[in-house]
């Protein structure tokens, strides 16, 4: 059946997990639900101790068993040991058939590899995965579907009950003995724990595993000790110099520079561009540069940004700093300015749910007015890929491009037309992953292309004459005349992952990759 | 007929390594007027052949939007240049830029190579010009028979690298080991009727040094400036933008000489200052600078 981005989405997966096809940003709009609520345990015994000895004891004290759900955060990003950590013990147990429901996958878990080939895990869940786990998924090598799916969304599959945590792990920079927990203070500081707070609320048993025991009592508790079942302190719970680096260098490359210099140029001369505007900006060289660049004339025009929000990095921390935003809003702390400024009073850390849950009474993403992407692919509807590679390997995460895409005023995306010698924008993404119908205007070094649907924009666009305006079938027909038009990925018949939307239904699938054979 | 490209604009001339594809792809996207697709120092000893297999492809397959393709062929003293400028030719370059000139008879063997190679391959005689850089105090002292040696020059650079190992001093970033060469280049070349175009600027955690450089250089009456970074191509083309009012000033001179000139006068005022023919060169200049950086959209 096909749903409303043309994907095939086939009848069987349909048919085996109970999803719809993707129908539209606004299906789900305003249709009531009923949350899901986890069996809690009380403690009322004041003599309770939660410290247990091991991650072993963790596991047998929250009842692990084969064809379990465990959750965890990927706020340790590739600096995390924790992943690994309980998934080795719960290998040793021998417990198989393993749903994995971590916020996102990397390079650090490569080691759950064999994991996935001997059948312990047989599910993942996660924005993505990048590194070898992602190479295994599009192989073939994992039993099960790994379903893909925004923060925002994942926060609504734990709310609706779709995803059951049966043992949630978060790892905390520091906690006390009751479990009170917090992303700073400790040895290997990650800022925030926003992807975690709903799987406190969600998860069956949660298990906070630390490397820095602290005092009780622990606060401001980012999670706290009432939903925290048993604390396990290790020796190590991640490697800090991967997990938060200082502040990268701005670009010095020309070619990001100019698409950051188009971007600041769009977002001031659109409407939204006022004293009190909102905003949201990546990690990439160019979305950096561009909010450098916008500082700039923020100062000359006398504008002030009303808040900033998500993944957070040094150069929206420095328009705190100068005053120049009113608050800031973390989810996740990108590097170590973006960490230690968490101390600023008016840098409040929000849930993943308060940031980007469809399925809540209003997420900060829906009051974003701008907010700069990046993708691997864009199309000439507009729609974006950013978890599958061109070869059809996994390679990304959704993260939460498709919920602030959706939920922002202006949603820009920048892409270079190439990305090395494939065409970054193309007649078909390989897969979809935000929708077209949430994507405003796409960037690149060629010049900008506004989705026909925002006529209004295009027109003051036209107006201030800023930036080189191309029409997006202009720009696909350009990177073709470079590179020759591609011969689409061949992929197997197995579907092997799920690309959700963020309201639960499908926006796409992901075949296995078919082994490359060279005619001799 | 003289080739039009002869007094094409030609403020910034990027370097780019035939070695690597990467960058000789799509460098017009940064908008320099000129490119030099170099053969030589950038390209390693035993890739030689290999740059020039990408450099003939990309000649042939690549769009480059109307930016010059000028190719920097191996020096005169090596047994590469000869092929290095059939392969260019072949591929339908726009020039050929002369390393380590010292005198005219290198720039006659490199016009008479050239001639033979677009014979050899059907190009229409005359369209690949020739630049050359002076290296050398030689070089240097040999500007003018250098500028006047063929028809199909159409400017000098100065190469202050190899210039200034020569005067056994180094490039020290105030301009002083190079201002000899630099005046003396400006003077060949505009005695010559021919362009000059100032040495690169490698430090480039140094920018404000860079566009203090490219002020000078400006001032002194140089066409460009041969650059090595694409960031370098913004603050080339603004510092050789006119100001709004000499935009203004230009226009009415043109106009008026040219009215002028129908109604049998030689000379007359414009906004006071007493105009004749010989202010419409520098003019036609200011509205092709300003033209060029989009400042400027009339007809003239």
């Amino acid at each position: 059946m096909k749903n409303a981005v043309g994907r095939e989405i086939p009848e069987e997966i349909l048919k085996a997990t109970g999803k719809e096809p993707f129908q539209g940003n606004h299906y789900k709009d305003g249709v009531p639900f009923r949350k899901a609520g986890p069996i809690v345990r009380p403690v009322m015994d004041n003599q309770h101790s939660k410290l247990v000895e091991n991650i072993h004891e963790a596991l047998v004290k929250c009842k692990a068993h084969s064809g379990m759900t465990v959750s965890f955060h990927h706020h340790f990003r590739e600096g995390d040991l924790i992943v690994c950590m309980v998934m080795k013990e719960i290998h040793k147990m021998g417990l198989k058939n393993i749903t994995l429901a971590a916020t996102s996958l990397g390079k650090a878990h490569d080691d759950l590899v064999p994991m996935i080939e001997d059948g312990t895990i047989t599910r993942i869940e996660a924005s993505g995965v990048r590194g070898k786990i992602g190479e295994a998924i599009s192989q073939g090598k994992l039993q099960g579907l790994a379903i893909m799916r925004s923060h925002g969304g994942r926060v609504r599959s734990l709310v609706t009950g779709e995803t059951k945590v049966d043992i949630a792990f978060v790892g905390a920079p520091t906690s006390d003995d009751y479990g009170n927990l917090r992303g700073i203070g400790g040895k290997t500081d990650c800022g925030v724990l926003s992807y975690s707070h709903v799987d406190g609320d969600q998860a069956e048993y949660v298990v906070a595993i630390t490397d820095c025991l602290v005092p009780f009592p622990n606060f401001p508790a980012h999670i706290s000790m009432t939903k925290v079942d048993y604390v396990c302190v290790v020796d190590a719970i991640g490697i800090p110099e991967k997990i938060a680096t200082g502040a990268a260098k701005p670009t010095t490359d020309q070619r990001k520079l100019m698409m950051a210099e188009y971007c600041t140029q769009v977002v001031v001369n659109t409407p939204y561009f006022k004293e009190g505007f909102s905003y949201q900006t990546g990690v990439g060289g160019a979305s950096i540069a561009s909010t450098i660049s916008l500082t700039k004339i923020m100062k000359e025009r006398g504008i002030k940004m009303g808040f900033g929000v998500g993944g957070l990095t040094k150069p929206m921390c420095d328009l705190l700093d100068q005053g120049l935003v009113r608050v800031l809003l973390d989810t996740q702390a990108f590097d170590l300015d973006a960490v230690s400024n968490v101390i600023n009073p008016a840098h409040h850390r929000i849930t993943a749910g308060a940031y980007a849950n469809p399925f809540n009474k209003g997420a900060f993403v829906n009051r974003l007015d701008y907010v700069i992407l990046a993708a691997l692919e864009v199309d000439v509807h507009f729609n974006c890929n950013v978890v599958v590679g061109s070869d059809g390997v996994i390679t990304g995460a959704q993260g939460g491009h498709p919920d602030t895409a959706q939920g922002a005023k202006c949603t820009i995306v920048i892409c270079p037309l190439l990305q090395g010698r494939i065409p970054a924008i193309c007649s078909d993404v390989t897969t979809v992953t935000t929708p077209g119908e949430s994507v405003d205007i796409v960037v690149t070094d060629y010049g900008v292309a506004v989705n026909p649907n925002r006529h209004d924009l295009l027109e003051v666009l036209k107006a201030a004459d800023c930036v080189p305006l191309r029409k997006i079938e202009e720009l696909r027909d350009t990177a073709y005349s470079i590179t020759g038009v591609p011969q689409p990925v061949e992929f197997g018949e197995r579907v092997v992952g799920i690309i959700e939307a963020r309201d639960g239904t499908i926006m796409d699938v992901v075949r296995e990759v078919k082994d490359v054979t060279f005619d001799s | 007929m003289r080739n039009p490209n002869l007094k094409r604009l030609r403020r910034s001339m990027m370097f780019l390594n035939c070695q690597k594809p990467g960058l000789i792809k799509d460098p017009y996207v940064y908008g320099p007027d000129s490119i030099l697709l170099d053969l030589e120092d950038a390209v390693a000893e035993r890739e030689k052949d290999a740059a020039r297999y990408s450099l003939f492809h990309a000649l042939r397959e690549i769009d480059y939007r109307g930016v010059e393709r000028v190719v920097r062929i191996n020096g005169l003293d090596t047994d590469l240049w000869r092929e290095d400028i059939r392969c260019s030719v072949a591929g339908g370059c726009d020039a050929i830029r002369i390393p380590k000139t010292e005198t005219a008879q290198d720039v006659k063997r490199v016009e008479e190579a050239v001639a033979a190679a677009e014979k050899e391959f059907g190009v229409e005689e005359g369209r690949t010009l020739i630049m050359a850089a002076l290296e050398s105090a030689r070089g240097v002292l040999n500007a003018l028979e250098v500028c006047t040696a063929s028809e199909r020059l159409f400017g000098i650079a100065l190469s202050g690298g190899d210039y200034t190992k020569d005067l056994q001093t180094t490039i020290s970033g105030t301009g002083v080991e190079l201002m000899g060469a630099r005046q003396h280049m400006i003077i060949a070349a505009r005695a010559a009727g021919v362009q000059c175009f100032d040495t690169v600027w490698t430090n480039l955690d140094d920018m404000e040094g860079f566009r203090r450089e490219v002020e000078t250089i400006r001032a002194m009456g140089f066409d460009g400036k041969s650059i090595v970074n694409p960031r370098q191509i913004p603050i080339v083309h603004d510092v050789y933008t006119p100001r709004e009012k000499d935009i203004i000033f230009a226009e009415k001179v043109v106009r008026e000489i040219d009215e002028k000139k129908a109604q049998g006068i030689g000379v007359f005022t414009v906004d006071g200052k007493m105009i004749d023919i010989a202010f419409y060169d520098g003019a036609k200049r200011t509205l092709a600078l300003a033209r060029a950086s989009g400042k400027y959209k009339g007809e003239l």
